[in-house]
């Protein structure tokens, strides 16, 4: 089994983090907000946060939100969930939360519930039940949890259950590990686990792993990196996590590194990236993988950060 | 990000990167000044449509296309040559051109997508146009699950019929049976002409047998494909579900005697159920002893609702020595207010009945405690002529109102027939979906209640798990559990085979705690507990030496005053959450298990918390531990054993314990008078 090249995964993010005008950073500008919480966690995970200026990052956070009180992906980019939850979650990452003005965001976001408990991603009403976590994460964070009507989102992210013991975006949709995550992540913070059968569930996600020991995201489809983020953190909230392998899970996540320039990609021998880094460093921390910090599977955040905010 | 080889980028091609991305950083910022300057011209909608050709997933680029179209449907010029309508449909038409080009760059795009739909729903939608778009998706990726939504949309907007939509998959599969999307759709679609009470669809038996002809075909065609065998898991438990909630077991049991002033009751059903109260049941005895019945869940969440419910019945000192026997009985009543998580009432009507009599000599619970000991030296075999049998009787064999019905004749006769079918599959092909599925029936087989007695096919059961702990060892745990289960079914299926695990306390003065009969559950290599409603009337259990790391439904043991967790692998005070509920337990071993190794805490949103929102951060913690103490492990004990009255603890061979966190313990349980083996003062 390989090991973790932490030092080198901690110095390409920060190589990231400064170059922006190759084509890959310019393609990612839109969502730029999200690359910047997927960096800034994984070098928390990793005990390197200090490494970056956290005033400049900060600034350059709050410069993102749109006069609606919703963050945009980008400074001057339109508003939506998405980057609202990044921008809130970096926030946290540096114990600054107060530096929002809580009603203006909750009010943003507050707003996005539609009258069956879903929510829009933005004033464009597209709806998924990806927003329904996003949303309820991040009124959690803020303490303002009790300002959504939570039993009507429940009911919506409910109605999403499919007869595989997944969920999907909507009502009738196929079952992904992506949106099963959202969706029992969105359970576990409102203390609705109870709806989920989670033997059922749990059998579904196990199986996500193939033979290679890496997880895909849905049957017949092929291993991917970040699948060891959403599979991974849904077992471990349903309690079924020892139905995998977590050994060869390490080791699949391990083989997706690139040792000597830092990173993982989605698959051995594939190009890095920032997301894949993050979901490959978060999924060891959730493997127990030495010399990482604790991350909390439901809020994405690490243990640290949610007991200071929650326990109190 | 996906699917991209790894190469070293070498000056060259850095360079060609960085001229390219200079070139789309101009785009996108000639785009950003249109759209806050709310320039809508021919010439911004072009940047716009080449911004979006290069990168579909900018949000921002789509929002300002719908911008730009209600400005220019609103600002349509009267024009001689074309009519206003042709206008708007030109408009409506360029809008699904540039989707539908973005789509042929990444078929993928949330963005793409929920433009159309929003452009599709202003109307002028040509219902052939789309479904042809979503066949070129389908065939290019039948796994497309945007394209399937959006099919749904559309099938939903110009009210294509379910019929139709099934007709779809029927053809998807046969061209493919490794399409689990296909699959999906038709269960989704099954649902609801089932519901719908459609001809042909209903009742369900109709389309079930053809629909396990159906995926027999594709399983039997490639066994190792999964697709099929998750749908045919659907199949089965459409055949065997009980659509509605049960009373599946209470405590006291029917025409048990009570021989205690103040006990529980307990009512156990089979899933979590909402609405148990005054008026859906009633507690009937003479003079209406019973004042104030409250019933709770025994649950971590504030829902209110639960597989089991308790309320305790106090005898009122008035009515204490009177040498009187009580006659009790709790029924159902307006049952239809008692409902499944589903919204599904439960329509069964069920009774008990029991005795309550308290002319004896009560033992109050002594204040000088003798240690308990726990080693095979301290048990001896229950005498059979005890009054635990008649304990037993009552689970097993004395009949009570609950309705038994028995399963409908197509039911058993459907499981049969895929028992033989999937025997013959296993003959040929090494499969271990297969032989799971087999296990599944023939559980599913055996839990059929009919008329003429089932032999049961638990030993096959627990030989096909063994088997595929080998076969397929990356799921060994999953194996593992299936046999615990199945183990513990059959271990407490009768008196006989409980028996064999039920010993006598010896020291006779300790049986107040341990209660007359021990069940020694130890060292049986279980990794999961279950078949708690077979057990409500244990008060004294010893499940010592296995591998649990979870005791989830042990707060239905609402007797319980000993338990040894002793050599497990309880890995955090949240995976001792169901003991919060048991207020009778005296005497507890968790010594030697994991808590304090782990920085996974898997039981975390499962349990009463802050973090789920099910319990609020009590500031009367800060009584037992200092503030900056409150994470973690001293939070996480003072939220499960806060309130019980433990008299005997053993935790040593726990990371977790450390002097502080002793001295934590001691305060918190203020009537303890052991504490690992050492008498406390």
């Amino acid at each position: 089994m390989g090991d973790l090249a932490a030092e080198n995964h901690a110095k390409y993010i920060l190589t990231v983090e400064k170059k922006k005008d190759d084509i890959e950073s310019v393609l990612m500008e839109h969502l730029r907000i999200n690359g910047a919480y997927w960096g800034l966690t994984t070098l928390d995970i990793l005990g390197k946060l200090t490494a970056v200026d956290q005033e400049t990052v900060i600034s350059w956070v709050m410069s993102c939100q749109h006069e609606s009180g919703g963050f945009g992906g980008n400074e001057g980019h339109d508003p939506h969930l998405l980057y609202t939850l990044s921008a809130i979650q970096i926030l946290a990452l540096f114990n600054k939360i107060d530096t929002l003005d809580i009603q203006k965001v909750t009010n943003y976001i507050t707003a996005l519930q539609n009258e069956d408990g879903s929510f829009s991603g933005d004033k464009w009403g597209e709806i998924d039940t990806r927003f329904s976590y996003v949303a309820i994460c991040s009124l959690a964070l803020l303490k303002q949890l009790d300002k959504i009507n939570v039993e009507k989102a429940v009911r919506y992210i409910i109605s999403c259950k499919n007869l595989d013991g997944g969920f999907g975006c909507t009502p009738g949709a196929e079952s992904h590990a992506g949106q099963i995550f959202c969706c029992i992540g969105a359970l576990a913070i409102t203390g609705s686990l109870h709806y989920v059968d989670k033997d059922l569930l749990g059998w579904w996600l196990c199986e996500r792993q193939v033979k290679s020991g890496g997880l895909n995201g849905r049957p017949e489809k092929l291993p991917d990196v970040c699948y060891s983020w959403w599979v991974l953190s849904s077992l471990i909230m349903i309690d079924r996590v020892h139905w995998i392998d977590k050994d060869k899970l390490v080791k699949f996540i391990l083989d997706c590194q690139d040792k000597e320039n830092g990173g993982i990609s989605d698959r051995p021998d594939d190009a890095v990236d920032v997301f894949h880094t993050y979901f490959g460093v978060a999924g060891l921390s959730l493997l127990e993988y030495p010399g990482l910090k604790a991350i909390d599977p439901a809020y994405a955040l690490p243990v640290d950060v949610i007991n200071r905010i929650l326990l109190r | 990000m996906h699917g991209r080889p790894r190469k070293p980028s070498t000056p060259v091609d850095e360079n060609a990167s960085a001229i390219k991305a200079a070139k789309i950083r101009s785009i996108q910022s000639q785009f950003l000044h249109n759209h806050h300057n709310h320039t809508y011209t021919n010439e911004s909608l072009e940047v716009n449509a080449k911004l979006i050709e290069l990168n579909p997933e900018f949000m921002t680029a789509w929002n300002y296309r719908k911008l730009a179209f209600q400005h220019n449907i609103s600002n349509i010029k009267p024009d001689a040559d074309v009519a206003e309508a042709d206008r708007i449909r030109l408009i409506i038409d360029e809008e699904l051109r540039v989707v539908e080009s973005a789509l042929r760059k990444n078929f993928k795009s949330y963005g793409a997508w929920h433009h159309r739909k929003w452009v599709i729903s202003k109307g002028n939608a040509s219902t052939e146009r789309e479904l042809k778009l979503l066949n070129l998706f389908q065939k290019q990726d039948t796994r497309n699950f945007h394209a399937w939504n959006y099919r749904r949309f559309i099938a939903g907007l110009k009210n294509i019929s379910d019929e139709k939509e099934l007709q779809f998959t029927t053809d998807m599969i046969n061209d493919n049976f490794s399409n689990y999307s296909a699959w999906h759709n038709r269960s989704v679609l099954l649902s609801h002409l089932l519901e719908k009470k459609v001809d042909g669809y209903f009742p369900k038996e109709i389309f079930l047998k053809e629909e396990y002809e159906f995926v027999r075909n594709a399983v039997f065609t490639d066994p190792d494909d999964q697709s099929g065998w998750f749908y045919h898991l659907w199949l089965l438990d459409q055949t065997v579900k009980v659509d509605m909630p049960k009373l599946v077991s209470s405590w006291p049991p029917h025409g048990f005697e009570i021989t205690k002033t103040t006990f529980p009751v307990v009512l156990f059903f089979n899933e979590p159920v909402e609405g148990v109260n005054l008026h859906t049941v009633s507690v009937q005895v003479e003079k209406d002893i019973f004042k104030n019945i409250t019933w709770s869940p025994l649950s971590a969440n504030t829902f209110k609702c639960g597989r089991a419910w308790l309320t305790h019945l106090t005898i009122p000192l008035g009515e204490i020595n009177s040498a009187k026997i009580f006659q009790v009985k709790v029924s159902s009543e307006d049952s239809q207010g008692i409902i499944s998580l589903n919204g599904v009432p439960c329509s069964q009507h069920w009774s008990f009945a029991f005795t309550v009599s308290v002319c004896h000599d009560l033992q109050p619970e002594g204040q000088s405690l003798a240690r308990i000991l726990m080693t095979d030296e301290n048990f001896s075999t229950v005498d059979i002529n005890s009054n635990v049998m008649n304990l037993f009787e009552s689970y097993f064999e004395l009949t009570s109102d609950y309705e038994q019905f028995t399963s409908p004749k197509w039911k058993s006769e459907m499981i049969a027939s895929e028992i033989d079918n999937y025997r013959e599959l296993l003959t040929w092909a090494e499969c271990k979906i297969g032989k799971l599925t087999l296990a599944r029936l023939l559980m599913a087989n055996d839990a059929m209640i009919t008329d003429t007695p089932n032999t049961t096919h638990v030993e096959e059961v627990l030989q096909l798990y063994s088997e595929l702990m080998e076969l397929d060892p990356t799921h060994y745990q999953y194996y593992k559990d299936g046999y615990s289960l199945v183990f513990l079914k059959q271990l407490t299926s009768s008196k006989e085979s409980l028996m064999k695990y039920c010993w006598q306390y010896k020291e006779s003065t300790s049986s107040n705690i341990t209660g007359p009969v021990c069940l020694r559950l130890n060292s049986l290599s279980l990794s999961r507990f279950g078949s708690l409603e077979r057990l409500l009337w244990v008060q004294s259990l010893d499940l010592s030496h296995n591998q649990l790391h979870s005791i989830e439904g042990l707060e239905a043991l609402q007797l319980l005053s000993f338990l040894n967790l002793s050599h497990n692998k309880l890995g955090s005070f949240t995976a001792l959450e169901p003991l919060r509920f048991l207020k009778s337990l005296r005497v507890l071993n968790i010594s030697y298990n994991e808590i304090g190794v782990h920085t996974v805490d898997t039981r975390r949103y499962l349990c009463s918390s802050p973090l789920s929102h099910t319990r609020d951060y009590d500031k009367k913690f800060e009584e037992f531990a200092t503030a900056d103490e409150k994470v973690v492990h001293f939070w996480e004990a003072y939220s499960v054993f806060g309130g019980l009255d433990v008299k005997q603890l053993d935790i040593i061979g726990n990371a977790v314990v450390d002097e502080r966190f002793v001295l934590f313990l001691v305060k918190l349980f203020p009537g303890l008078k052991w504490l690992g083996g050492e008498e406390l003062h």
